[in-house]
């Protein structure tokens, strides 16, 4: 069986679950206006989903970006003062942040289309639906009763398969926002568990203290060099 | 006949490129059998540019059933099989 004909199957499956739903034409023009009142409910729902999505990856990103900076300077900061075994920890962080943002941004990029994708089929199935209605309206004037049943029930089978393709898009829409949010969780998660540590936080890392330590170390040294140079001054007058 | 590509749209298309439809969707069945030459998305992008470039867009007051339906664009190899075996079909 070819791949064209599974998804006929699959796609004709749904259609005769939607058209099932009634077997006089009446009920099921009433039917497909609820119909399509949810699915547009569960558009707009989808659309939410992965706008919500989007902005706390985009969030994420903007984090992650903040301490690629940091931790560039970092990484000179030590290699200034001498001390090559941190600047390398503040590489390895800095190029494991770079990873992160670039799979991030990769997602954010298909959750845009994403999101473009549902509203298109939302402008199209309102149309469709728009259109089925003219239609039946127009039909019922133009034919006879048994002729118009088989007319509107052509359309509506039209529809129905419109319905079925918009269901599928949702469906794909919400497995991954779904993927989206366990990624964005793991991500939540490594930053926490300091391997993505946001430095400067509250709970510093070695990184972070080693280099503070530094630099206080640094300007005692210098208030140090600085005092002596009060004291020993005045000896060397002569 | 009425060619459907899932998220874009319907499309007329002449009767004569559906051996060429069918074709095309043989030598994708090969490649994801794992006997098949060229690669799933060369073939996939080959049968879409087939429905686009011959193909005439169908508008959006048409409702009308579609005789072969396309897997969406953004589809992969793996969202494809994971379509099928949600909905039970069996594959082979």
């Amino acid at each position: 069986m070819g791949m064209l004909s599974r998804l006929a199957t699959v796609i004709k499956a749904r259609m005769n679950q939607i058209l099932a739903q009634s077997e006089d034409p009446a009920a099921l023009l009433d039917y497909s206006y609820e119909k399509q009142r949810e699915l547009l409910n569960d558009v707009k729902r989808g659309i939410v989903e992965v706008v919500t999505s989007r902005r706390r990856l985009e969030l994420q990103a903007g984090k992650l970006r903040a301490n690629l900076g940091k931790l560039e300077q970092q990484s000179r900061d030590a290699l200034g003062a001498g001390r090559e075994d941190l600047a390398r920890l503040a590489i390895q962080r800095k190029q494991a942040a770079t990873q992160q943002l670039e799979g991030l941004e990769a997602q954010i990029g298909d959750l845009e289309t994403e999101q473009q994708k549902l509203q298109a089929a939302e402008a199209k199935l309102t149309a469709k639906v728009e259109a089925f209605r003219s239609r039946k309206e127009l039909t019922k004037a133009q034919y006879s009763a048994a002729e118009a049943q088989v007319r509107i029930g052509e359309a509506a089978t039209g529809l129905s398969e419109e319905m079925a393709s918009v269901g599928l898009a949702i469906e794909r829409a919400e497995h991954k926002t779904q993927d989206m949010r366990a990624r964005a969780s793991a991500i939540d998660e490594l930053v926490e568990a300091g391997t993505l540590e946001e430095l400067g936080s509250p709970a510093a890392d070695r990184l972070d203290r080693e280099l503070a330590q530094m630099t206080a170390t640094q300007n005692v040294e210098a208030e140090l060099a600085a005092l002596k140079q009060q004291v020993h001054a005045p000896e060397a007058r002569p | 006949m009425i060619v459907r590509i899932l998220d874009e749209g319907q499309y007329r298309l002449d009767s004569r490129f559906v051996d060429r439809l069918n074709e095309i969707d043989d030598m994708l069945v090969a490649v994801v059998a794992g006997s098949g030459a060229g690669s799933f998305d060369a073939l996939f992008a080959q049968m879409l540019e087939l429905v686009r470039t011959n193909g005439e867009p169908l508008g959006d007051s048409e409702l009308a059933v579609s005789d072969v339906v396309l897997p969406s664009p953004s589809m992969g190899q793996d969202d494809l099989r994971a379509l099928f075996t949600d909905e039970g079909v069996v594959p082979g």
